[in-house]
């Protein structure tokens, strides 16, 4: 039988424990910047015990994605990290893909490097700024809210749409970049080290955020591995993970870059690593964008994976056939009748996928490993021993998103 | 160690249990019965490494051919320090879906085991805290089991609202 939530907080008052009292925190609070609930039990100001209520933005993803097909569900995925879209669609289809075992063309793969990169800067501009501005550094926000509108210009340059692109499909994009976007994505390379010296200059060496970083929810090597932590927060407590590097996918096997690592494994080296992971992104965008390939961005048609285009759907009747065939509800793909996991690097840590396939172009079984929902559960360890100013510290630095902890 | 050793170190100093390796796309796969699958486990992270717990989750594969059990769970498994990983799956069944916790090896547990007893009904015995992590407390269905459709039971339209005096 369920346990009630009530039994998961332990009673205030009792013998020692008079001066115990409950906070409510949450849903709606600034500092939590989506609806998630926490019930603090304080003794004064020092936070003794946790319990995070989450569900609120539960809207059943994982169910729709039993629904919708390879190319439809990529308009869900989208949504569930929402500050990082692109990389939530490039996790979904380089699971798909495996599943196909499909090689995508080397354009495609600069492209989606591209992309990729471009959402770690978007997601840690504004995970580094929210942060700053939960502890009081209005300014730095401004600076990195500012540039992450010219990654959305990006975005709605390639596939026309600003926070949702829906931008990959099974064994390709939605089409081709022009040469507008070539230039949109330089010039963001050379405006990136502007904001980010101004927004370090703003915080690096702030006293009152440091001081309310440094020491705060320290998360030891250890009990990062042992809690299955990964990306930038593993990475801040010495764990030296990167699917980038360990297991290259898309063209980062072809370009040069560091993985950024930390000790402290506190707020302020998570801090730190996010930062530098920035500089890092940016060179590779900028190795990515200056390389980009020739040729087409779709595997081969005769596959019959891939979405035909416009022009040979309108002119071919091989085209309109396979068109046809894809689209229509009792066609679509001949998936074979397997179970496979994979797994990218996406700014908040590792994003998986998990596809049981029936053999139709529908997943039988698409679980998402979403690196916000086990992330969060560390909270209560982090939290335990800290004062309740230190909350909307340890909550900024492990970056949750409610609608990937929710689905 | 790649795939072959790990299959002869299996062989060779866990071979009371049955299991069968499997290996597609490079992902590779260990299917253990549920009777045995938490001292497979502990052998796992304590003798071959496998010190992170990527992932647990579960299928209801009621309609999926060829199936062998009502209830799939698997346990991606990944060793930090030589970047192997390991799927281990086992089934469980109706009417009393239940498996050992795996807790005491790997705390990241805590969360997704309660998210698969959310959502399919699998207990987990031995878990310090299993409650509905995402669904509210009241609610009675499972919703990622196939027999739950995709517009839910009426719970939407039968929702009782909170008053504040109550709340």
């Amino acid at each position: 039988m369920p346990l009630k939530l009530a039994d998961a907080i332990p009673e205030t008052g009792g013998e020692g424990r008079e001066f115990l009292w409950n906070l409510n925190f949450g849903p709606q609070h600034p500092a939590t910047h989506t609806t998630l609930r926490l019930i603090l039990t304080l003794e004064g100001e020092v936070v003794v015990h946790a319990v995070p209520d989450i569900g609120y933005l539960h809207s059943g993803f994982e169910k729709l994605g039993e629904h919708l097909d390879f190319n439809q569900y990529v308009t869900i995925v989208d949504r569930m990290n929402y500050i990082s879209p692109v990389s939530n669609e490039i996790s979904w289809h380089h699971t798909v893909e495996k599943l196909f075992e499909i090689e995508l063309t080397p354009r495609c793969k600069y492209i989606r490097t591209i992309f990729a990169e471009l959402m770690r800067i978007h997601d840690h501009l504004l995970c580094c700024g929210a942060a700053a501005l939960d502890l009081g550094a209005f300014t730095a926000f401004l600076y990195a809210f500012t540039l992450r509108e010219k990654i959305n210009d990006i975005c709605e340059r390639a596939s026309g749409q600003r926070f949702h692109p829906s931008y990959t499909r099974v064994g390709g994009l939605l089409k081709d970049v022009d040469d507008h976007w070539i230039a949109q994505v330089r010039d963001f390379v050379r405006s990136f080290p502007k904001t980010h010296a101004e927004v370090m200059k703003l915080l690096q060496r702030n006293r009152i955020f440091v001081d309310r970083c440094r020491g705060i929810g320290v998360l030891s090597r250890e009990e990062a591995i042992n809690r299955s932590v990964t990306g930038p927060i593993a990475r801040a407590s010495g764990v030296t993970r990167d699917l980038r590097k360990d297991e290259p996918y898309l063209a980062y096997g072809d370009l040069d870059f560091k993985v950024v690592c930390a000790t402290e494994g506190d707020c302020y080296s998570r801090f730190l690593v996010r930062m530098e992971e920035m500089v890092e992104s940016n060179r590779l965008i900028h190795q990515a964008v200056e390389n980009i390939p020739c040729g087409p961005i779709n595997v081969d048609v005769e596959t019959k994976i891939p979405l035909p285009n416009q022009l040979s759907v309108y002119r071919s009747i091989e085209g309109l056939i396979q068109h046809f065939e894809l689209n229509m509800t009792n066609r679509k793909w001949n998936a074979p009748v397997e179970e496979v996991y994979a797994a990218t690097e996406s700014p908040n840590g590792e994003l998986g996928f998990y596809i049981v396939s029936d053999g139709s172009g529908v997943a039988y079984r698409a679980r998402t490993r979403p690196p916000s929902f086990i992330h969060f559960s560390l909270f209560p360890h982090l939290i335990v021993g800290h004062q309740l100013s230190d909350v909307p510290a340890i909550l900024g630095s492990i970056n949750i998103i409610a609608a990937e902890l929710d689905r | 160690m790649n795939f072959q050793e790990l299959q002869e170190q299996v062989k060779n100093q866990f071979s009371q249990v049955e299991v069968r390796f499997s290996s597609f796309r490079n992902n590779n796969r260990a299917d253990v019965s549920a009777g045995d699958v938490f001292s497979f486990l502990e052998f796992l992270q304590n003798k071959m490494g496998f010190d992170m717990l990527v992932d647990l989750s579960a299928g209801d594969y009621s309609q999926y051919p060829g199936a062998k059990h009502r209830y799939g769970v698997w346990y991606a498994l990944l060793n930090t320090v030589a970047g192997t990983r390991l799927i281990v799956r086992t089934g469980v069944d109706d009417p009393d879906p239940r498996l050992a916790s795996v807790f005491s090896f790997w705390k990241g547990a805590d969360w997704m085991e309660r998210e698969v007893y959310d959502m399919f009904g699998i207990e987990f015995d031995g878990h310090p805290d299993l409650r509905r992590v995402l669904l509210p407390d009241e609610f009675s269905g499972f919703p990622l089991r196939k027999d739950y459709p995709l517009r839910g039971l009426g719970e939407r339209h039968n929702f009782q609202p909170v008053i504040r005096s109550e709340g």
